[in-house]
Formats: structure tokens, C-alpha cells, sequence
């Protein structure tokens, strides 16, 4: 792959099954077999899509509901593999994709500071060191022992977001998270991106919100329906978006 | 070469999870009980008595302490059977996980097979103590047991694989194979001996249930003081790293579609 590329997306292709009917049992699975039923209504998610970002370039991803940018994002972070064509990233990778996903709702906020570190792959001991750390982000000292089901929602998207920042990843992948929370915790959160982004960190960025991507990109990526519309720099991508869309 | 490296190297990158999820499931499985542990121990006893009142005097020609040749060939099976039924919904329990973040698939079934160990681990205490109780003879052989938890523990591996992959794209399987441990149960010599039964049946088992080879193994350290056979110590080692193999191979291959058909 191209050296200079921190994350190289060339021309891929993702499939799902859109079967109007899903064949989960054996049953249905032979019968469809032998009567040559067996065709998958395929839907193409992306197609030929090529993103190629540069170390420390910061990527918005818009396009309205169904358009592939969620899609996108997995096939970045490895969740789905491509059908067609290849995807490379070079580094860490921090995933945004839904705060505290990996959580064990009866196990307190202690335990699954553990528990969501490892299942983002960091090892128990590096989980210790930067424990204290975690929880004075999501301010949440107070409530290490309760299980986290009692947690209010926006509880639980900080002590989310605190763990997956915690380092400063190569790759940051965030998916409309922040409309979760109060207003003073997500400026916390910008905060938190825009100090990794002036640290080097390369951004892939969801959001319906055009303003906030203008804020923390600098480049964007509209998708429609699978297809790339317009890539470039964020001022003309956004404009022109906002210019369709009005 | 380098493909295993990396493999090697994901899985002690995350071999922290595999602890985790390991002391999560035995910490959940208890809390809020007013034993805990205990019943790990207790369980298995109150099988035991249970089944002696009602089979020793059934079988009791050919096997001298019912209650301990009892406990051996349960504890056993009963590690094989919880743990692959765990195994069936460790993926599908996990996606909504496995659709957010990128995680090494086996790991939920292989945490759920690890902890299903810990269990058997505990039912080893039960033995001691039936074991005490009931005078039986001890002999060095016994501490040779890993010999037999090892190979079964990479059979169980295999088979959880497959059946946690297979659940993805067929739902019935978690009903086939339900039926299938209970024939499974019947068809392994836990509380009668084998000699009862016909030839030709005798000589299937012996030859092609897996089970039997680890729990003749296991009776044999346990029971009567011996190593055992070359066949059986063979064919215990054949019978786990085929079943690994084809596990491994199976999840290998479909992992990539799972997220296809949550």
C-alpha cells in the first residue's frame, strides 16, 4: 500500500443480504436448496467506494439516513470485511461507534472500566495505570460500585467516551455519539478530539450536524445511496451538500 | 508463518478479555446467592445421591463404588455438555458487541468454555470429598488428571466452534443438538458399566465416543489406580485435535458472514 495513506479504502464494495425472508433454519435452507430458490436479494451497501486519508487529516462523512456512512465506518475499523476491493489502516484505532457497547449492565462501573478496556484490547495492567484517569473524565468517583444499570444514559455515555479516549489513538472513528449527555460534557468531549486532532490524531467523522463538521474537518466525503456524490475540502463538500438538501 | 505470528499475537493482545469475560461469567453466575460457590459442590452431590439411591442397586455387579464411579463420568460430561450449550449463543449472545467494535469472534465462545472449567475444576472438590467419605483407595495416578482435562478441554473447544458458527446461520441447531447430548448422555457409560450393554453397541461406543475415552481415562487414574491404555490415551489426543481442527477450521471460514445474519 501507499506509504503516505494512514487509512486507504480502495474501491470498495459491501454486500449485505436484503433476503425478504432470512433462511435461519435447516428446514427451509434444504427446501429452498433443492427447489434453486437459494438467491440472496443482495444490496449493495457501498459501492466502489475509495477514500484515501493522509496522517492527521480530519474526515466528515455526510449524506442523509441510508447512505452508507455508518457502513463506511465498520468497514474501516474491520466489523465488516469488504466483498469487494481492499481496505488497509496503519495504527490504532479508537472506535466510536456506540459508547460503552461491551458493557455488562449488572456489573458495577469498576468492573467494566476493566471489562470495556480489554474488549477494546488493552491489557488489565494498562487498564490499572490509567484508572484514575478514566474516572475523573466521566466524573463519575462517586459511583464506582453501583452497577451501571442504575446509571442514567448519559452517565453511561461518559464513562464510554472516557475509557475509549483514553489514548491517543492513530485513527479516531466517532459516530454521531455526542448527542448523548449534557451540553457541558459534550464540549468536554470536542475538547478531548480537538486536543488529539492538534496531537496528530487522524478523525473519521459521522454527524448529521453540517456545522460540526465544518468545525472539527477538514476534509468531508458525501455518500449517496453507496456512492461517493463529492469528496474534497470540507468548505465546498458542505456547501454544495447544503445547497442539494435545501 | 507471519499470518500465525499475527494470529498469536491478536490472541495475547486480548487474552486480558478472555479473563475478564472469564471472572465476569463466574462472578454474575453466583451473585445474590446466599451459598455461592458452594453449590458448584453441591450440585453435583445432590445429583449423585440422587442417582445412587436409585442405580446402585441396579448395576452395582461390576463397579465397586458407585457413587465415586459416578461422580468421575458426570463431572466430565457434564463439563462437555454445560460448556458447548454455552457455546451454542456465545456469538449470538455477543453481536450486538461484534457489530460495534472489532473483536477476535472466538473469544466469547473460548470464555465461555474456560469458565465452564472453573466450574469442573469445583466439582473436582465434590469428588474429593465422596471420595473421603466413602473410604475409597487413593493413588498417585489421580494427580495425572490434567492429562485427561487437557485433550478434552481442546475437544470441547472444537466443538463449541462449531456449534456457536452453525447457531449463527441455523437457529435449529440449538434444538438438534439438545436432542442429541440426551442420546449423547444415554449412549456414554456414566451410570451403568459398559458390559451390559450388547456387542455391537459396546463396540461403538468404545470405538467412537469421545466421551468414553476421556472418562475411561479419568476412572481409570480415579477408580482403579492405573495408567491407562495406550488406545484410550491415544485416542483421547485423535479425538481433540480433530474435533479442534474442524472447529477451528469451521469458524475460521464463516466468521466474516456472521454479521450478515444477526
Amino acid at each position: 500500500m501507499d506509504e503516505k495513506y494512514i487509512v486507504d479504502v480502495d474501491d470498495v464494495t459491501i454486500r449485505f443480504n436484503l433476503a425478504s425472508e432470512k433462511i435461519d433454519n435447516l428446514k427451509e435452507y434444504f427446501i429452498k436448496l433443492v427447489k434453486h430458490e437459494l438467491m440472496f436479494q443482495e444490496f449493495l451497501a457501498l459501492k466502489n467506494v475509495s477514500l484515501k486519508v493522509k496522517p492527521g487529516e480530519a474526515w466528515g462523512l455526510i449524506g442523509v439516513n441510508g447512505s452508507g456512512k455508518s457502513t463506511l465506518l465498520k468497514t474501516v475499523c474491520g466489523i465488516l470485511k469488504p466483498y469487494k476491493g481492499t481496505v488497509t489502516t496503519r495504527g490504532t484505532i479508537a472506535p466510536l461507534i456506540e459508547l460503552g457497547a461491551g458493557f455488562d449492565m449488572n456489573m458495577t462501573a469498576r468492573e467494566n472500566v476493566f471489562l470495556n478496556g480489554t474488549v477494546l484490547g488493552h491489557s488489565r495492567k494498562f487498564m490499572q495505570e490509567h484508572f484514575d484517569e478514566i474516572i475523573d473524565f466521566a466524573e463519575l468517583w462517586d459511583f464506582l460500585d453501583v452497577p451501571i444499570k442504575n446509571f442514567s444514559s448519559g452517565m453511561q455515555a461518559r464513562l464510554g467516551f472516557a475509557i475509549a479516549t483514553m489514548v491517543r489513538p492513530d485513527i479516531l472513528v466517532v459516530d454521531e455519539i455526542l448527542s448523548v449527555g449534557d451540553f457541558q460534557f459534550q464540549q468536554k468531549c470536542y475538547g478531548r478530539m480537538h486536543d488529539m486532532l492538534d496531537g496528530g490524531t487522524t478523525l473519521l467523522y459521522v454527524s448529521h450536524d453540517v456545522e460540526s463538521v465544518r468545525k472539527l474537518c477538514s476534509h468531508a466525503i458525501w455518500l449517496e445511496h453507496g456512492n461517493v456524490r463529492m469528496q474534497g475540502r470540507v468548505g465546498e463538500v458542505t456547501e454544495e451538500y447544503m445547497n442539494i438538501n435545501q | 508463518m507471519n499470518l500465525m505470528r499475527d494470529r498469536i499475537n491478536t490472541f495475547l493482545q486480548y487474552k486480558d478479555l478472555l479473563r475478564e469475560l472469564v471472572v465476569r461469567d463466574v462472578k454474575l453466575k453466583y451473585r445474590r446467592s446466599f451459598l455461592g460457590y458452594l453449590w458448584s459442590i453441591l450440585n453435583p452431590l445432590l445429583i449423585m445421591i440422587v442417582m445412587t439411591m436409585v442405580f446402585s442397586q441396579m448395576f452395582n455387579r461390576g463397579i465397586d463404588n458407585f457413587p465415586v464411579y459416578l461422580l468421575t463420568g458426570n463431572a466430565l460430561f457434564e463439563f462437555m455438555n454445560g460448556a458447548t450449550h454455552m457455546s451454542l449463543y456465545s456469538v449470538l449472545d455477543n453481536s450486538a458487541l461484534i457489530k460495534k467494535i472489532y473483536v477476535p469472534k472466538y473469544i466469547f465462545t473460548l470464555s465461555r468454555i474456560t469458565s465452564s472449567l472453573v466450574d469442573l475444576i469445583f466439582s473436582m472438590g465434590a469428588l474429593l470429598l465422596v471420595m473421603l467419605v466413602t473410604r475409597a483407595q487413593f493413588s498417585w495416578y489421580i494427580l495425572a488428571f490434567p492429562l485427561v482435562i487437557i485433550p478434552l478441554y481442546f475437544f470441547t473447544c472444537g466443538l463449541g466452534f462449531l456449534l456457536s458458527a452453525a447457531n449463527v446461520f441455523f437457529r435449529d441447531i440449538q434444538y438438534i443438538y439438545n436432542a442429541i447430548t440426551v442420546a449423547w448422555m444415554y449412549l456414554t457409560p456414566l451410570f451403568y458399566p459398559i458390559d451390559l450393554l450388547p456387542e455391537w453397541l459396546r463396540w461403538l461406543i468404545e470405538h467412537f465416543n469421545p466421551m468414553y475415552y476421556y472418562i475411561q481415562f479419568f476412572r481409570d487414574l480415579v477408580c482403579y489406580g492405573q495408567f491407562t491404555s495406550l488406545r484410550i490415551f491415544v485416542g483421547c489426543w485423535i479425538m481433540a485435535v480433530v474435533m479442534f481442527l474442524i472447529g477451528l477450521g469451521v469458524f475460521k471460514k464463516t466468521q466474516d458472514k456472521f454479521i450478515l445474519y444477526f
